[in-house]
C-alpha cells in the first residue's frame, strides 16, 4: 500500500569500508534526493531500525557511517557488498547549505559527530569556488578512533584545518579537546559567516558557549542533535524536547532554537 | 430523534449492527483487578448491551481498539516486508465524553503532526463511529474533565443512556435512524458533568524565563524517590501515544517474522536511551516533568487549541505509588504563582531602587 510511511523498501549495499574497528561505511545504491545533514530510519527485518545519518552522498548512492554500538547496528556489521539493507527516509532538516554558499564556513565536528557534516565538507571540498573559507575543527579520542582519514587529508588541502585527539600525540594532531581550539579561529577578519558544531551533547555546548564567548552571534551557529527515535516522523515521542520534534525541526537547528530546548 | 428501547429489543439492535461493526464498551472482567478479589473494567467487544459497564468508570481507555497495546505493523521474509491488514468491519465505541475528546488529541499527533498520516491508526480511525455513553452525575471522584475542558462533545452517532429496564437513545447519524423506526419516541439528549469533585488550576507559563525556573523546581526531585516509572499512568491515559518498534521472529522459521509497535512510556527509565546508553531524562522526577508539561503546556504550545490532558484521571487511579496528577497539577501551579509573585517583588525593589537612584 502506498503512503506508508512506516514500511521501509530494500536497498542494496554497493561497498563496505571499513574506517576504524567499531565504524564502517556503508556505501547504499538510492535514487533518493538527500540534502546535507539528514538522516535515515535504518532498519533489518529480525533486528530492528535505528537512524542514521547520511556521512555522503553522490549519483544513485548515500553512505552511511555506523558505530557498532547497540542491537541494530551489530547485525549491520555482518553485512556484505551485495547485501540488501532497509530503508526509509531522508528524514529531519538539513543545514541550510544555499545559506552557507558564498560566505566563511567553521565546523567543529567531534567523534561520531563529523559524520553527519562529511557530506557537507565534501560538498565545498568539490565546490571551493562556492564558499569563501572553511575552518574545519575535527576532534577524536584517541589514534584508534580516528574517522574518514583520507578525507580528512584531502580537505587539509583546501580547508583551513585543525585536527586533535583528546590525549594521543601523533604526526598531524593537535592535543587537547576541540574547544580549545576554538580560539585559533579569526572570527574577526570574517564578514559573513556561519559557525556549524555537531558531537556529543557536552561538547557542543561547551564548543557554542566558546564560540559566543569569541564574540560569534547565536543566529550563525548550527547544531545536529541526536536522540532516540522509533519512527523519524513525529509520531513516536522519543525524540520529543519541550514541544520540538528533533525528527521534525531537527536534527539541525540553529543555536537559537537549540539553545532554548530544555531535556 | 430520540427514543425509548428495551433491553431485549437493543439486543436484537445491537445484533443488527454487529452485522456491519464491531462493537466496543467498558466490560468487567471478574477477579482480573489489581487487588484481590477486585474487577477490572476494560474495553472489550461485547454481545448484548448487559455486557456494558456504565456506572462505572473504565481502568483502562478506550484507545486501545484503535491504537492496540501491540500491533503488527507488517510481516517480514528475508527479504521482503508485507504490511499487515485489519479486519473489514466498521467500528463502533461506547464512550464518554472525555474519551471522545481524548481522539482528537490523537488524531493531532497520528494524522496531523509533521504533515503525514500513520497508515495504521487512520485506517482503523476512519472505521470509528462513537456512541456516547452518559457519566454518572459529577463524574467519578478523580475526574476533573471540567477543568480540562473536555467534559462535553457532540462528536457522536448515538447517545445513550442506560436505564433499569430501558434504554434512552438518541440518533444524530441518520444511518442508524432505519434501526429504531419502530420504538418509542422520546425527549433525550445527554446530559454533561458540569462540575467535578476534583479541579485543578492549569499554570499559565507565558516566558521561557519561568519555564526554565519550572525545569529546575524542587518539587521534582520529590518524585525521585516516590515514582517507580513503572509507565501505568500513561498506558491508561487516552491521550498517549508514545511507542517503540520491536522485531520478532517466529520460532518454528527464524528468516520470518514480523515487526510490531508497543506503546511506550515517557515515564520509563529507557525511553530516551540510545544505543551506547546517552539518555537525556535520567531520574523519575524529570520524567514526571516532561508528562506534565507535556499534558498541560508543551502539547498546547504546539497545536495551538487545546491541553492534551482531557482530565480522565485514570492515571491518578492507576498510579501504585498513589500520585495524584492532578494534585501535581496544582503544585505547579502553586509553584509557579510563587515564581511570579517573587518575580514581581524583584521588579517592584528594582523600580524603587532606579527611582531612588533618580531621585
Amino acid at each position: 500500500m502506498s503512503g506508508n510511511i512506516m514500511l521501509p523498501t530494500p536497498h542494496k549495499i554497493i561497498d563496505i569500508i571499513r574506517e576504524t574497528e567499531n565504524e564502517y561505511t556503508f556505501r547504499i545504491e538510492t535514487i533518493a534526493k538527500v540534502k546535507h545533514g539528514q538522516f535515515f530510519q535504518v532498519s533489518l527485518p529480525k533486528v530492528g531500525e535505528a537512524p542514521i545519518s547520511v556521512s555522503a552522498m553522490g549519483d544513485g548512492w548515500v553512505e552511511l557511517t555506523i558505530r557498532k554500538v547497540g542491537k541494530v547496528t551489530n547485525e549491520i556489521f555482518n553485512l556484505k557488498p551485495g547485501d540488501k539493507i532497509f530503508m526509509r527516509g531522508p528524514y529531519g532538516n538539513p543545514f541550510p547549505l544555499d545559506d552557507f554558499k558564498g560566505k566563511d564556513l567553521v565546523i567543529i565536528a567531534g567523534g561520531t559527530g563529523v559524520s553527519p557534516v562529511r557530506s557537507l565538507l565534501k560538498y565545498f571540498y568539490e565546490h571551493p569556488d562556492e564558499i569563501h573559507s572553511l575552518y574545519f575543527i575535527a576532534g577524536f579520542k584517541d589514534e584508534k578512533s580516528i574517522l574518514f582519514k583520507e578525507d580528512l587529508s584531502n580537505f587539509r588541502k583546501r580547508f583551513n584545518t585543525i585536527y586533535t585527539l583528546d590525549k594521543d600525540k601523533i604526526e598531524g594532531f593537535e592535543v587537547g579537546f576541540v574547544t580549545e581550539h576554538i580560539q585559533k579561529i579569526p572570527f574577526n577578519n570574517f564578514e559573513n559567516y556561519n559557525v556549524v558544531i555537531v558531537g556529543p551533547p557536552v561538547m557542543m555546548h561547551f564548543a557554542a558557549l566558546e564560540c559566543l564567548k569569541k564574540g560569534v552571534t547565536e543566529d550563525k551557529i548550527w547544531l545536529s542533535f541526536e536522540r532516540k527515535m522509533s519512527c523519524g516522523v513525529g509520531k513516536c515521542g522519543h525524540c520529543k524536547i519541550n514541544e520540538t520534534y528533533v525528527c521534525l525541526e531537527g536534527p539541525v537547528f540553529n543555536y537559537t532554537k537549540a539553545k532554548n530546548l530544555l531535556d | 430523534m430520540s427514543y425509548c428501547v428495551n433491553i431485549k429489543r437493543m439486543n436484537e439492535i445491537l445484533k443488527e449492527l454487529q452485522k456491519e461493526y464491531k462493537i466496543y464498551a467498558p466490560v468487567r472482567f471478574e477477579k482480573r483487578g489489581r487487588y484481590s478479589d477486585t474487577d477490572l473494567i476494560r474495553y472489550a467487544e461485547i454481545n448484548s448491551i448487559e455486557d456494558v459497564v456504565y456506572d462505572e468508570k473504565s481502568d483502562f481507555s478506550p484507545k486501545e481498539v484503535i491504537y492496540p497495546i501491540t500491533q503488527r505493523l507488517f510481516y517480514f521474509t528475508e527479504d521482503e516486508y508485507m504490511e499487515s491488514k485489519v479486519d473489514d468491519k466498521k467500528i463502533l465505541i461506547l464512550a464518554r465524553p472525555c474519551d471522545i475528546n481524548g481522539f482528537r488529541r490523537l488524531d493531532t499527533i497520528f494524522l496531523k503532526n509533521g504533515g503525514t498520516e500513520d497508515i495504521y491508526y487512520k485506517r482503523l480511525r476512519e472505521k470509528v463511529k462513537f456512541i456516547l455513553m452518559e457519566c454518572k452525575k459529577g463524574g467519578w471522584d478523580s475526574c476533573f474533565c471540567v477543568s480540562m475542558g473536555s467534559n462535553k462533545t457532540d462528536d457522536y452517532s448515538l447517545a445513550i443512556r442506560f436505564d433499569s429496564d430501558n434504554i434512552l437513545v438518541e440518533i444524530k447519524d441518520n444511518e442508524f435512524t432505519g434501526l429504531f423506526a419502530n420504538e418509542k419516541e422520546v425527549e433525550f439528549t445527554p446530559e454533561f458533568v458540569t462540575s467535578n469533585p476534583t479541579k485543578v488550576n492549569i499554570p499559565e507559563i507565558d516566558s521561557y524565563e519561568l519555564l526554565k525556573k519550572i525545569y529546575d523546581l524542587d518539587m521534582w526531585k520529590s518524585y525521585n524517590s516516590r515514582c517507580i516509572s513503572c509507565g501505568a499512568c500513561t498506558a491508561v491515559c487516552i491521550t498517549c501515544s508514545c511507542f517503540t518498534t520491536l522485531d520478532v521472529t517466529y520460532t518454528e522459521n527464524g528468516k520470518v517474522g514480523e515487526r510490531r509497535r508497543v506503546q511506550a512510556s515517557c515515564m520509563h527509565e529507557d525511553f530516551t536511551t540510545m544505543a551506547g546508553g546517552l539518555s537525556f531524562r535520567k531520574t523519575a522526577g524529570e520524567r514526571m516533568r516532561f508528562r506534565t508539561l507535556h499534558k498541560i503546556y508543551d502539547y498546547k504550545l504546539r497545536f495551538k487549541d487545546e491541553h492534551m490532558c482531557v482530565g480522565c484521571g485514570r492515571c491518578d487511579e492507576r498510579c501504585p505509588e498513589l500520585i495524584s496528577f492532578p494534585a501535581t497539577i496544582n503544585r505547579l501551579y502553586d509553584e509557579v504563582e510563587k515564581l511570579k509573585k517573587a518575580e514581581t517583588i524583584k521588579k517592584d525593589i528594582r523600580q524603587t531602587a532606579s527611582i531612588e537612584e533618580v531621585k
